[in-house]
């Protein structure tokens, strides 16, 4: 039976509540997304055509280069960002954009985060406490 | 974080708007992973493309060049990557005004913020390689994991901002590879192949970056039978960083800090075995149909060594396609006093200076001169230009000039 609530390890950013959008596949600023229209673009990414825009993200694991320390900078000025982040695991790079971008992120769980949770689910991300909160399963 | 007196008062504002927002934004970082201080650091290396900076972030960089030079300029030495062009290439490659226009502002921004305007990847072979122990705060993945691991330096992958906070307050927060305890390997990789062509190194490098597999993972490489040269390591680690983020690696004698297995791992870490076939099917994978529209050798940009080498292959060539050797503005200069880029370009190739392939706007550039399918000896760049739209393979540095002659890769 799923949880209800699950802790991060690592949380920065501001208390959210929205629709989730989960993949077991990781994410590159540069390399999945067309930034412009606010969708998955890599062909070989599992959720290539699917809109971002205003869902918190959850995926497995940060990946690419340093670009998408300021990518999520100047995404977030168009208003074309996830609403939150949510990783297995991230770098550096993930975290250094996020807080530029003043997003919010939660990373590091007791288990695969991607697989506990459907894309539809309702959730409420609570980075002071480190929590997540799945207010809706997905129906 | 534990902050010291002077990091107090930076946070109170007391040395300025601008090195208090770059405080701010570290303890955001250091907060997010735990760190427990600042650790201060030597260098800064900033990369600030505008292909990736956009007009926000050239924007939010004018915002913080515009206070006093007191408060805005970088208080240890900050160097730049490659930039978003070569202005005085700009026109073969079709890049539009108002990238150039965007270009140009970032660059006034970095130089007021007392920036130096290197705009290399491989300042480890042309500025000032980071020595062991050395902390640095260094952008580009490339230059972090040839840092790392080569020179024993200590650094994160440092993005563009972060990068720019380290140079303003002399700083970064002491996480990561900066710790004695994460720098130890996560994984035994045993080889019994050691590559002869840089298209191969870079090849072997990206298998191990995809088995490693994250940022936290440090492997550490056995059974290389020589000491590997400066430009062979450097497209083994940037292969290893853009394919599986990795930020240091070891090489059992052949790194500084790894003389011994027992230096860098416990007995109980995971072992892999790899060679010469997972190379090559790592190669293969990204093989399409023999035509080829463009030939690029960048990413990294290429030492003097490499330029050298591939000016001998074009004597007596002639190019029939597009073909792009990337330098830094260091090396550049040589080459033209040394005859070598006559000689590229004799045989119809054209020599760029201070830009990267891959942060020149690729996907825009590609669109305008009908380039879709390219050949490079980089293993990085084919990993990266397929999510650009193109086509990109893999080959040896003769395999390519062969393809700039027909136009197909045999």
């Amino acid at each position: 039976m799923s949880r209800s609530e699950y802790t991060a390890r690592h949380a920065m950013g501001s208390r959210v509540e929205g629709i989730a959008l989960v993949a077991k596949d990781g994410f590159s600023a540069r390399y999945d997304l067309d930034r412009i229209q606010g969708v998955f673009s890599r062909p070989a990414h599992k959720l290539v055509g699917q809109s971002y825009r205003d869902r918190i993200l959850v995926l497995d694991t940060a990946k690419g280069g340093v670009a998408s320390a300021w990518m999520l900078h100047e995404m977030k000025t168009r208003g074309v960002t996830p609403l939150a982040l949510v990783f297995n695991s991230v770098n550096p790079i993930i975290a250094q954009g996020t807080a530029l971008a003043d997003l919010t992120m939660l990373a590091g769980f007791d288990c695969d985060i991607t697989s506990v949770l459907a894309s539809g689910a309702r959730l409420e991300l609570i980075p002071e406490r480190r929590l997540l909160r799945v207010l809706a399963p997905a129906s | 974080m534990r902050l010291s007196d002077h990091e107090q008062a930076m946070l109170a504002g007391e040395m300025g708007p601008v090195r208090q927002i770059a405080l701010q934004h570290q303890i955001k970082v250091g907060d997010f992973f735990g760190a427990a201080d600042f650790v201060p650091v030597t260098q800064a290396h900033i990369m600030s493309d505008t292909e990736s900076l956009g007009e926000a972030g050239v924007a939010w960089l004018e915002r913080l060049a515009s206070h006093s030079a007191a408060e805005r300029r970088v208080c240890i030495p900050t160097i730049t990557d490659p930039r978003g062009t070569d202005f005085s290439k700009a026109a073969l490659l079709k890049q539009a005004v108002w990238m150039l226009d965007l270009e140009q502002r970032a660059i006034d921004a970095l130089v007021r913020l007392g920036v130096m305007m290197t705009d290399t990847c491989i300042n480890y072979q042309t500025v000032l390689a980071a020595t062991r122990a050395e902390h640095v705060a260094f952008g580009d993945t490339g230059v972090v994991i040839y840092s790392n691991s080569v020179g024993g330096a200590r650094s994160n992958f440092e993005g563009g901002p972060s990068a720019l906070a380290a140079g303003l307050t002399g700083r970064t927060p002491r996480y990561g590879y900066h710790l004695d305890g994460q720098r130890q390997a996560t994984l035994r990789v045993r080889t019994d192949w050691t590559p002869t062509t840089l298209n191969e190194w870079g090849a072997l490098g990206g298998v191990i970056g995809r088995l490693a597999g994250n940022y936290w993972a440090v492997p550490v490489v056995e059974g290389i039978e020589r000491a590997p040269g400066s430009d062979e390591l450097k497209h083994f680690g940037a292969a290893m960083a853009s394919f599986g983020s990795i930020a240091l690696f070891h090489m059992l004698g052949v790194t500084p800090e790894a003389a011994r297995l027992q230096d860098v791992a416990g007995a109980d870490i995971p072992q892999v075995r790899v060679g010469r076939a997972d190379a090559l099917a790592l190669q293969s994978s990204y093989r399409g149909d023999d035509k080829v529209d463009v030939v690029v050798f960048s990413g990294p940009q290429l030492s003097l060594i490499e330029l050298a080498a591939l000016a001998d292959l074009c004597d007596g060539r002639h190019f029939t396609i597009p073909v792009l050797a990337v330098t830094s503005p260091q090396i550049k200069p040589d080459a033209d006093r040394m005859g070598l880029t006559e000689r590229i370009e004799g045989a119809g190739g054209t020599v760029l200076a201070g830009m990267c392939f891959y942060q020149s706007y690729a996907r825009e550039i590609a669109e305008a001169n009908g380039w879709k399918s390219l050949v490079t000896n980089s293993a990085k760049m084919v990993n990266i230009l397929g999510g650009y739209g193109y086509r990109p393979m893999l080959a040896s540095m003769e395999e390519c000039v062969e393809a700039g002659c027909t136009g197909r890769l045999a």
